[in-house]
C-alpha cells in the first residue's frame, strides 16, 4: 500500500479544482448570505456598517478557504504541529501584549489589524491532534500513557483562554478536542472518568471562575433574578424569538431588534433577530442548513481514505456544530451566555475567517480522500 | 491495512455517534423554537409590544370660566418656550450664549439649564425658559437658522384676564405638589398645574378633563420612534359662575382705595353671587406662571393678607349690623314695637356700667328708633329680657354662625355664643354682661361678610333661608356637587310684621333725617337702599381713655382703629340686592363702610344684572320678575 502512496503523483491544480466539492461552497455561501441579509437589516436597511464589512471578510476568507483546500493534505499534516505551535505563541502573545476589550484580554494587535488568537487555536488544536492520532493503531490507542500528550495538547490553550478569561472559548476547545479523542477511539469509559472528575472539579473551579462569569451562569439559571441586569440579555432575547411567533414579523420589521432591546444584534444574539423576522420558519430552516453544513463534513470525514483527513474534518465539522449549537442554546435560554459567535452569520473578522479556514480543511480532505497516507508519516 | 481497517471501523462507528448526538441536540434546538415561538408565542408577542409601546400622557386643555354673562374670567392662552435638544447643537455653551444675547440678560438660570441637559438623555428637550414675550419669539425665529438645536414650544397656561379683580374667588392653579398625587397619571406631567384655590379647587376635576394619550413606538432608550395611535381626551367643562365680571371690577376698583377691606353683592333671592371682592388681592396668573420664592414671602407678610378671602374666611364682630338680628328676636319673643326704653348714654348692670356710642344718650327710643340711630342701650334692655340663647338662635335662622358649606371652601364659619358654647369652650357660666355686649356685635360674636350679606338676604327676600352660591351652571361632569338650582329655600319663620318693621327702621337709617347713613342715601328713590351701619371695636375702651375722653379714630394707628361694616339692600320697596361692605379699622361703618355701600348698590341696579338673561330663572325660583327700576 506504501508503494501506491508513494507512485500516486501529486495532484494537479485543475484536477483540484474540479474534484472541490462545489455544493458544499454553494451551501456556505448561502449561509453567509443569509447572514449578509441580517447584517443589512440589523443596520436598519443599510450596508453599512456591518453587512458590505462582513462581505469583504467573507471574501477574504473565500479566497482563504480555497487556498486551504488546495494544498496538498500532507503538507498540513507535515505542519499540523508547527501551525499548532505557531497559534499557542500568538496566545501566549495574548497573555502578555493583548489587548484588553470587553473586560477580558483576548486580542492581540497585529499592526493594522487585530486578531483572536483564541479563535485560530481551535482549527491548530484539530490539526495537531489529527496528525498525532494519525500515528497510533487501536492497540497503542488503549494504552493510557500516549493519551498524555494529546491531553498536553488540549489542556495548554484550554487553561490559557480560560485565563483570558473566556470560558465559551474554552468549553469549545475542551468540547472539540474530546471529540477528536472521542473519534480516535479513546475508550469510552475514559471520557467517563474525565466527566467525573469534571464534576468534582466543578465546585472547585467555581471559586476560580471571575466574578462575572459565575454572574453568568447564576443568571442563566435564573434570569428573572435580575430582569434589568445581566438577566435581560436573555430575556430580550426571548421576547424577541417568542414574538417571531411561526411565520417572523417580516425582513427588517423585528420590533425588539429595530428598537434596540435586543443586544449584540449583529454578532452573538443574530440568531434571535433572524428567527423574530422570519420566525419558527426561518429558524428551522437556518438550522436545516446547518445540518446539512454538518452531515457533509461527517460525509467527508467518512468518505476519506487517510486517517489523518477523517480526523480533521470530523474535529473541524464538530467544532463547527458546537459553535452552532452553543450559539443557539445561549439565545434561546438553553446555556449560559458565553459570547459565542453564530459562525458564519456573526458580525466578526477572526471568527469568519476560523471558520472558513475550517472548511477549508474539510474542503482539502475531500479533494485528497483517496490518497493514502502511512502512519508514520511515509508518503509525504 | 491491517492497522488501517480496524481504525477505520471504530471512527465510522464513532463519527456516527457524533453525528447522532448533533442531530439530537439540532432537534432539541428545534424542539425549544417551536415551544417559544409556538406555544409560547402569544406571551411573548405580548411582551415585545409592552416593551416597544408606550402610552404617553396628553393633557387636556383646562376649562374655561366665564362670569354670568360668558365674559371670559379664566381662560388658556398659549405659552411660548424655549426647548433645546442636546443632540442637535455642535457646541452647547455657544448655543447658549447666543440665546442669551438674543434674550433679556439674566432671563434664563443658566446653570440650571446646563444641569438638566447633562442629566437628560441626549434627545429630550430641555426647557430653557417659559413665558416668551411675542418679541422674544420674533427675534428668536429671525434667528433660527443660527440656532440649531433651539426650537420654540407652545403649551398652554392658565390666565385671568381680570387679573386680581377677582383673585379670591377664583384661586389659582399651580404646579402638584406631593400631597396632591392621587394616582391620576395626568399629574405627574412635567408642567401639570392643578387648582389650589377658589372655584378652581372646587371644580378641579371637572375643569381638569380628561388626559388624552398617545401611543408611541419607542426604542430601548426611550427615544421616541414613531407615533401609533393618539386619543385627544376630553377638555375640562366650562364653569359659568354668578359673578358679573364688570360689576366685580367696579366694587375691586373702589375697595382698593382702602387699605384692606372685603364687600359681597349678593341676589337676595336665589344667592347669586354677583360680586365677592376681598382687597388687596394677589395677581393669579403670577401663581400659573410660578411664583418665585421671594414673591411668595412677600405675599405671606403682607400685613394686608392679599391671599386670604376677606369675605368668608375674615370673621369680624358685625357690630351694630348685629342688632337686626337681635330686634327680629326681639319681636318674634313678643316684645312690643312700641315698647320705649330711655336711653342716657349708659345702662347700669350691677357695677358696671354699659355705654351707649352717643355719650349723652338717645333719651326715649322704640325699636325703630333704636335701629334706626343704632341705639345700644335699648338693645342692652332688650336683650336682658331675651337672654343670649334666643339671640343666638335667630342669628342661626338668619345664616350667621354656620358655614354655607358652598363653591369655596376656605369660608369660616363665624361664632355665635350660646350658654352652652361658653360652658363648653372655657368651662364657665355665661354672664350677664356679656349678653350686653354680644347684643351690640361685640365680644364673642364674629361673623363674615358673606354671612352678614346672607343675614340681609334673608330678612328682605321673604324670610326665605336663602344659600350663597357662585355656580350658575353646575358643570356636566361634577356629580359629586349637588346645587337645587330650582329648589325654593325653605323659610326661616320669622313673620312678616316682625321683617316689616325691621326693614322700616333699617330704609330710616339711610333715608330718614336722623339715620346713621344718611349722607350715603342713593338719591334715586326707585333704587333707593335700606341698611344697618356697624362699627366693630377691635379693642376694649379702658374707663381710663373713656374719661380722657375716646379719642378719633383718625387718632389712632391704622392697627387700633374700628372695623367700619354696613350691610344694605336695594331698591327699598321691592328688595333685590343685598350688600355687605367691611372696611377693616376704617373707622366709622356710617363714614366708611356705608358710602362705599352705597356706590356698590347703585351700580349693581344699574347694571341689573340678577335679571339680565336670568329671568327664567329667577321666575323658578317663585319670585316674580318685577318691573325694572330704571
Amino acid at each position: 500500500m506504501k508503494s501506491i502512496d508513494r507512485n500516486m503523483p501529486n495532484l494537479t491544480l485543475s484536477r483540484k479544482l474540479w474534484q472541490m466539492n462545489w455544493s458544499l461552497i454553494l451551501l456556505i455561501l448561502l449561509v453567509a448570505s443569509i447572514g449578509f441579509a441580517m447584517l443589512y437589516s440589523a443596520a436598519n436597511g443599510n450596508m453599512r456598517p456591518w453587512a458590505s464589512a462582513q462581505m469583504m471578510r467573507f471574501g477574504v476568507g473565500f479566497v482563504i478557504m480555497i487556498g486551504i483546500a488546495l494544498v496538498d493534505i500532507r503538507i498540513w499534516l507535515r505542519y499540523a504541529y508547527v501551525i499548532y505551535g505557531l497559534t499557542l505563541v500568538l496566545l501566549l502573545g495574548v497573555e502578555f501584549a493583548g489587548v484588553i476589550k470587553g473586560g477580558a484580554k483576548r486580542w492581540i494587535e497585529l499592526g493594522f489589524f487585530r486578531i483572536q488568537p483564541s479563535e485560530f487555536i481551535k482549527i491548530a488544536l484539530v490539526l495537531a491532534l489529527a496528525r498525532y492520532f494519525h500515528r497510533l493503531n487501536v492497540e497503542e490507542i488503549s494504552r493510557p500513557t500516549v493519551l498524555i500528550a494529546p491531553l498536553l495538547l488540549v489542556g495548554v490553550p484550554f487553561a490559557l483562554v480560560l485565563r483570558q478569561p473566556d470560558l465559551g472559548t474554552g468549553l469549545l476547545i475542551l468540547m472539540g478536542g474530546g471529540a477528536v479523542f472521542f473519534a480516535a477511539g479513546v475508550r469510552l469509559w475514559k471520557f467517563a472518568l474525565v466527566v467525573v472528575a469534571g464534576a468534582i472539579a466543578v465546585p472547585v473551579g467555581w471559586t476560580f471562575l471571575h466574578g462575572y462569569q459565575k454572574e453568568r451562569i447564576l443568571t442563566f439559571l435564573t434570569p428573572e433574578r435580575d430582569p434589568l441586569g445581566a438577566g435581560y440579555h436573555i430575556l430580550q432575547s426571548k421576547i424577541a424569538l417568542g414574538s417571531g411567533g411561526m411565520f417572523g414579523r417580516g425582513f427588517m420589521g423585528g420590533t425588539q431588534s429595530h428598537l434596540s432591546f435586543l443586544p449584540e444584534k449583529q454578532t452573538d444574539f443574530i440568531f434571535t433577530m433572524l428567527a423574530e423576522e422570519f420566525g419558527l420558519v426561518g429558524g428551522l430552516g437556518l438550522l436545516g442548513l446547518y445540518t446539512l453544513l454538518c452531515l457533509y463534513g461527517v460525509a467527508i470525514a467518512l468518505r476519506s481514505s487517510n486517517h489523518f483527513g477523517r480526523l480533521v474534518a470530523i474535529g473541524v465539522t464538530f467544532t463547527f456544530f458546537l459553535f452552532v449549537f452553543i450559539n443557539i442554546a445561549m439565545v434561546m435560554g438553553l446555556l449560559p451566555v458565553v459570547g459565542l459567535p453564530l459562525p458564519l452569520i456573526s458580525y466578526g473578522g477572526t471568527a469568519m475567517l476560523t471558520v472558513m479556514a475550517g472548511f477549508g480543511l474539510v474542503i482539502c480532505v475531500y479533494i485528497h480522500r483517496d490518497i493514502r497516507i502511512a502512519r508514520n508519516g511515509e508518503g509525504l | 491495512m491491517s492497522t488501517e481497517k480496524p481504525r477505520e471501523k471504530i471512527f465510522s462507528r464513532r463519527a456516527a455517534m457524533l453525528t447522532g448526538g448533533q442531530l439530537v441536540l439540532f432537534a432539541g434546538l428545534g424542539a425549544r423554537m417551536y415551544y417559544l415561538q409556538v406555544v409560547q408565542s402569544d406571551r411573548y408577542r405580548t411582551l415585545a409590544e409592552e416593551n416597544r409601546i408606550n402610552l404617553r400622557l396628553l393633557a387636556p386643555p383646562r376649562g374655561y370660566i366665564t362670569d354670568r354673562f360668558g365674559a371670559p374670567m379664566a381662560i388658556n392662552v398659549q405659552n411660548y418656550r424655549i426647548v433645546i435638544i442636546r443632540e442637535q447643537i455642535d457646541d452647547v455653551d455657544a448655543t447658549l450664549a447666543r440665546l442669551e444675547s438674543l434674550l433679556e440678560p439674566g432671563s434664563f438660570d443658566h446653570d440650571r439649564v446646563l444641569r438638566d441637559i447633562k442629566r437628560r438623555r441626549a434627545f429630550v428637550p430641555v426647557t430653557v425658559r417659559e413665558n416668551l414675550s411675542w418679541n422674544e419669539v420674533s427675534r428668536l425665529e429671525v434667528n433660527a437658522p443660527n440656532l440649531p438645536g433651539v426650537s420654540i414650544d407652545v403649551g398652554l397656561s392658565r390666565y385671568y384676564p381680570q387679573g386680581e379683580v377677582a383673585s379670591h374667588v377664583m384661586g389659582y392653579v399651580a404646579a402638584v405638589s406631593e400631597k396632591d398625587l392621587t394616582g391620576d397619571p395626568v399629574l405627574e406631567l412635567p408642567g401639570f398645574r392643578i387648582g389650589k384655590r377658589g372655584i378652581e379647587r372646587y371644580f378641579d376635576s371637572a375643569l381638569r378633563g380628561k388626559a388624552g394619550n398617545s401611543q408611541v413606538e419607542v426604542n430601548a432608550f426611550g427615544r421616541v420612534i414613531r407615533e401609533l395611535r393618539r386619543d385627544e381626551g376630553q377638555p375640562g367643562s366650562e364653569i359659568a359662575l354668578t359673578i358679573d365680571s364688570e360689576l366685580q371690577t367696579i366694587v375691586s376698583d373702589r375697595l382698593a382705595e382702602e387699605h384692606s377691606a372685603a364687600a359681597v353683592i349678593m341676589d337676595a333671592h336665589n344667592g347669586d353671587i354677583l360680586s365677592m371682592v376681598s382687597s388687596p388681592g394677589f395677581n393669579p396668573n403670577a401663581f400659573s406662571e410660578g411664583l418665585s420664592g421671594d414673591e411668595w414671602r412677600k405675599l405671606v407678610r403682607d400685613p394686608y393678607v392679599p391671599l386670604t378671602n376677606k369675605a368668608i374666611a375674615g370673621q369680624y364682630p358685625p357690630g351694630s349690623t348685629y342688632k337686626i338680628v337681635v330686634a327680629l328676636a326681639a319681636l318674634e319673643a313678643g316684645i312690643d314695637p312700641d315698647h320705649r326704653v330711655f336711653c342716657r348714654g349708659f345702662t347700669k348692670l350691677g357695677n358696671r356700667q354699659f355705654h351707649c356710642w352717643k355719650k349723652h344718650g338717645h333719651g326715649h327710643v322704640d325699636i325703630r328708633d333704636a335701629i334706626r340711630e343704632s341705639c345700644d342701650v335699648y338693645f342692652y334692655d332688650v336683650a336682658l329680657k331675651l337672654g343670649v340663647d334666643r339671640i343666638a338662635e335667630m342669628a342661626k335662622r338668619m345664616g350667621l354662625g354656620e358655614r354655607f358649606e358652598f363653591e369655596l371652601s376656605e369660608e369660616k364659619s363665624g361664632l355665635i355664643p350660646t350658654k352652652a358654647w361658653k360652658r363648653a369652650v372655657y368651662g364657665q357660666p355665661w354672664h350677664k354682661g356679656e349678653t350686653l355686649i354680644a347684643a351690640i356685635g361685640q365680644g364673642f360674636v364674629l361673623a363674615t361678610p358673606l354671612q352678614l350679606a346672607v343675614m340681609t338676604a334673608r330678612l328682605v327676600n321673604g324670610g326665605k333661608a336663602v344659600k350663597p352660591r357662585l355656580i350658575a351652571t353646575p358643570p356636566l361632569e361634577s356629580s359629586e356637587v349637588d346645587i337645587p338650582v330650582n329648589s325654593p329655600f325653605a323659610d326661616i319663620g320669622v313673620s312678616a310684621s316682625a321683617r316689616q318693621i325691621v326693614m322700616e327702621a333699617l330704609d330710616q337709617v339711610v333715608n330718614h333725617q336722623r339715620g346713621t347713613a344718611r349722607k350715603s342715601r342713593i338719591k334715586d328713590p326707585a333704587m333707593a337702599m335700606g341698611g344697618k351701619t356697624g362699627t366693630s371695636q377691635v379693642r376694649r375702651i379702658s374707663m381710663a381713655e373713656r374719661e380722657g375722653g375716646v379719642r378719633k379714630n383718625a387718632e389712632k394707628p391704622w392697627r387700633e382703629r374700628d372695623h367700619a361694616l354696613f350691610v344694605g339692600y336695594a331698591p327699598v320697596n321691592a328688595p333685590q340686592y343685598v350688600v355687605s361692605v367691611i372696611v377693616e379699622h376704617g373707622g366709622g361703618g356710617s363714614t366708611s363702610a356705608a358710602p362705599i355701600a352705597s356706590v356698590l348698590l347703585e351700580e349693581a341696579q344699574r347694571r341689573n344684572s340678577g335679571r339680565r338673561g336670568e329671568a327664567g330663572r329667577l321666575a323658578e325660583t317663585g319670585k316674580p320678575a318685577k318691573a325694572s327700576p330704571l
